[in-house]
């Protein structure tokens, strides 16, 4: 019996998941063990057959261990997987927090006071999958670490260093006390006006105006294209540090990619600049003819695409070395660039021709009689104007450039300067995730100039919407300024939509001249009220009589400090001249009988009625009478 | 003797000094002075200063910026008899950093006291720039 016992003892520990054979030779043992206990207990009281119930408490005991085998398996399987888990949660958040390291120090850069905090080197860029952390920047001495050239952050940081992105920066200022801005800009200059690139720099009488960019306005007050000199601005290592903000301006880099869910732009340097908020204010680049672009190298490095200062530098010191220069384009620039150089070629014998599609100067802009009246007094400046002009293909060819053009003329030239439009640079666009119209180019933005919640858009690059005239893109000065302070002024907490109408002017040559606003698109139906011109309505004169300076200034920017004389010129009535002579008038722009667009030709100073009434936007049923409210005859 | 003609879509009217001396009959509606939207000159119309004014230049935005807000406010809000006479240690603050910056302030005698004078009379001349 013993014996039997310590058998199937043995036997327990080595039950394992059921087969028949184990639980038949399991039997076997028991039956065996049964046989020689039978005949020693024959008194026993169980009931059944002796087999019959060891049995059973073997199957008990069988079944029993396997679920006992099972749950101890299923519970060391799962107590491992959850381990496994937490594990590998753990790593992921001690990889965030690496990550994070670098990112914590740079909010205590903000803290007023100069507090000199070092910080890791963001120079070296530390990327978004770094692994190690900088453990030398928390740990290192203050004094051993120079500031970084490119600071980590900037609570306004304005992409772009041209006229809107100062107007802004000047905006902020005003309102945010203490300010800092920071302006990136790709142009090795700090920001300045454009218009005199194409207009009063070219009327100088300064034979280094090339180097020092300054020019006398017509009250003889002198004043520089920037817009403010360097000790305006703060270095950008000092921004973060400096005691009441400022401004400043990093040259030469170019913002690369924007991440608008973490508030921060990379440059092409790779340094990385986080923000509060955005301006984006990167305008636009000159475009291209493509015949120009496909004709090869010869040809290209003979062409001038105009818009900054160094083009401006080097067409200067071209029109005293070549014998031609061919502007193509009809337009603004186009058109102040040929009436500038044909002033210079009195002197210098230079042939200045100008060539375009249009049949006249300005043909998209003014009505076709007064398209044609500006077109003969550009060639009085001295410029050989082709009209009706479309470049088939340019060539060099024996030290000269051939323009054949479509209808079998052929031009022949020494330097081309393409004027054909702007294209806005928009290529942040893929990055940030902005819209892009498709209808006008440029950012998408709402009438409060806003993209999105932190970013705004201002300048040639803004495809707004007026809410007078509609969503629309302006690429002129005026408008950089205006919108680039509604957005400064938006980004320090106002919520003004675009409002005041901005402006425009054109000088061609100093006799002739027009300040324009609203939608000033020839294809409208127009309605010209003139006068006859008399010696004192000029360009020139106006600015004398009303000793603003440059007409730049007399709108959107009052000049804060300094007289100025105002010289009274004798009025001398003209002699009426033959033909239609459209000395000085109103022109009104209309749509759907409302207008729109206002020129003021050769009559100055009176923007301000012009403004209201298309701020009115009210349909006036004899424009002639509207025209009296300009009083056109009188100064 | 004016004359009207049609070119297209362009209409052309000649006009002699007698013929825009009568009153013109046009309307315009009328400028509300409380307009948020409209750009306000010197004075806001809750009386604060609009320090973004173009008339200002550059002043309250340069390096100087804020010790030109604090001297005109104490300007601007003084109630004395001879205005902005307990503004002299401001004024004297504003002066000293203009002189770190004789580039942007170029130095004349009382400049700053011949500016902020013209500023605040430009201020109360100056509507705002629609209704002139």
């Amino acid at each position: 019996m013993l014996k039997c016992r310590t058998a199937w003892q043995k036997l327990a520990p080595l039950v394992r998941p059921s087969s028949t054979l184990c639980r038949k030779s399991a039997k076997q043992t028991v039956l065996k063990c049964e046989s020689s206990f039978r005949p020693t207990q024959r008194a026993s009281m169980s009931s059944g057959p002796p087999g019959g119930s060891s049995d059973n408490l073997l199957y008990y005991l069988l079944v029993g261990g396997t679920v006992i085998g099972g749950g101890v398996y299923a519970y060391s399987t799962l107590h491992g997987d959850k381990v496994r888990y937490q594990e590998r949660i753990a790593e992921i958040v001690s990889r965030q927090n690496k990550e994070l390291t670098p990112t914590e120090l740079q909010p205590t850069e903000k803290g007023d006071g100069g507090s000199e905090k070092e910080t890791a080197p963001p120079s070296e860029a530390p990327p978004v999958e770094t692994e190690q952390p900088p453990p030398e920047a928390v740990e290192s001495a203050p004094e051993a670490v120079p500031r970084p050239e490119v600071p980590p952050h900037a609570p306004y940081l304005l992409i772009g260093g041209g006229t809107a992105s100062f107007a802004a920066a000047r905006s902020i200022r005003a309102r945010d006390p203490g300010a800092r801005v920071l302006i990136v800009s790709e142009e090795a200059e700090l920001p300045y006006m454009r218009p005199p690139l194409s207009k009063e720099l070219w009327f100088s009488d300064d034979p280094n105006v090339n180097e020092t960019l300054r020019f006398k306005q017509w009250n003889g007050k002198e004043r520089s294209i920037y817009f403010q000199p360097p000790s305006f601005y703060v270095s950008p290592q000092d921004l973060p540090y400096v005691e009441n903000g400022g401004v400043a301006v990093l040259n030469r880099k170019k913002v690369v990619h924007m991440d608008v869910r973490e508030n921060k732009v990379r440059l092409d340097d790779g340094s990385e600049i986080s923000y509060e908020k955005c301006l984006i204010a990167t305008g636009g680049s000159p475009r291209n003819l493509q015949a120009i672009e496909r004709a090869g190298e010869e040809v290209i490095k003979r062409t001038t695409l105009f818009r900054k200062i160094e083009d401006f530098k080097s067409l200067e010191k071209i029109s005293k070395d070549v014998k031609s220069i061919t502007i193509i384009g009809g337009g603004f620039m186009g058109s102040e660039l040929a009436c500038a150089l044909g002033r210079r070629a009195r002197e210098s014998g230079l042939e200045v021709n100008q060539l375009f599609p249009e049949g006249g100067n300005m043909g998209k802009v003014l009505p076709e009689y007064l398209s044609n009246w500006t077109t003969d007094k550009v060639k009085t400046e001295g410029v050989n104007v082709l009209t009706d002009s479309v470049v088939k293909s340019v060539s060099y060819q024996d030290d000269k450039l051939e323009i054949k053009l479509k209808d079998g003329r052929v031009v022949k030239t020494d330097h081309i300067v393409a004027a054909v439009g702007l294209e806005p640079n928009v290529e942040l666009a893929k990055s940030a995730g902005l819209e892009v119209d498709s209808d006008f180019g440029g950012f998408r933005v709402n009438a409060e100039l806003q993209a999105r919640s932190n970013i705004w858009v201002a300048g040639d690059a803004a495809c707004f919407y007026d809410i007078r005239l509609g969503r629309r893109r302006v690429e002129h000065h005026d408008h950089a300024v205006v919108s680039g302070r509604l957005a400064g002024e938006n980004m320090s907490g106002a919520n003004k939509p675009y409002w005041h109408q901005s402006m425009f002017w054109s000088d061609l040559g100093p006799d002739v001249g027009y300040e324009a606003i609203g939608i000033v698109d020839s294809s409208l139906p127009t309605v010209g009220v003139f006068a006859k011109a008399t010696a004192k309505d000029t360009p020139k004169a106006a600015a004398e009589e009303s000793g603003t300076g440059i007409r730049s200034e007399s709108e959107t920017e009052a000049v804060a400090s300094g007289a100025s004389e105002s010289t009274k010129t004798p009025s001398s009535p003209q002699v009426p001249q033959q033909g239609e002579d459209y000395g000085k008038g109103v022109i009104f722009y209309l749509r759907d009988n409302v207008v729109v667009g206002i020129i003021l030709w050769n009559v100055f100073n009176r923007m301000p009625i012009a403004r209201k009434i298309i701020k009115d936007g009210e349909e006036h049923t004899d424009l002639n009478e509207v025209a009296k409210l300009f009083n056109i005859h009188e100064d | 003797m004016s004359y009207c003609k049609q070119q297209g879509k362009d209409k052309i009217i000649f006009v002699t000094k007698e013929d825009h001396e009568t009153p013109s009959s046009a309307e315009l509606i009328a400028e509300d002075p409380n307009d948020p939207y409209e750009d306000q000159g010197l004075i806001l119309p809750n009386g604060e200063v609009n320090w973004n004014c173009p008339c200002l230049g550059g002043m309250a935005s340069g390096p100087c910026g804020e010790q030109f807000k604090s001297a005109f406010s104490c300007f601007h809000y003084s109630e004395e008899e001879v205005k902005g006479s307990e503004c002299i240690e401001q004024f004297r603050t504003m002066q000293e950093c203009m002189q770190r910056y004789p580039e942007l302030y170029p130095q004349e005698e009382d400049e700053e006291d011949k500016q902020s004078n013209r500023n605040a009379a430009e201020g109360e001349e100056q509507p705002s720039p629609a209704s002139s």
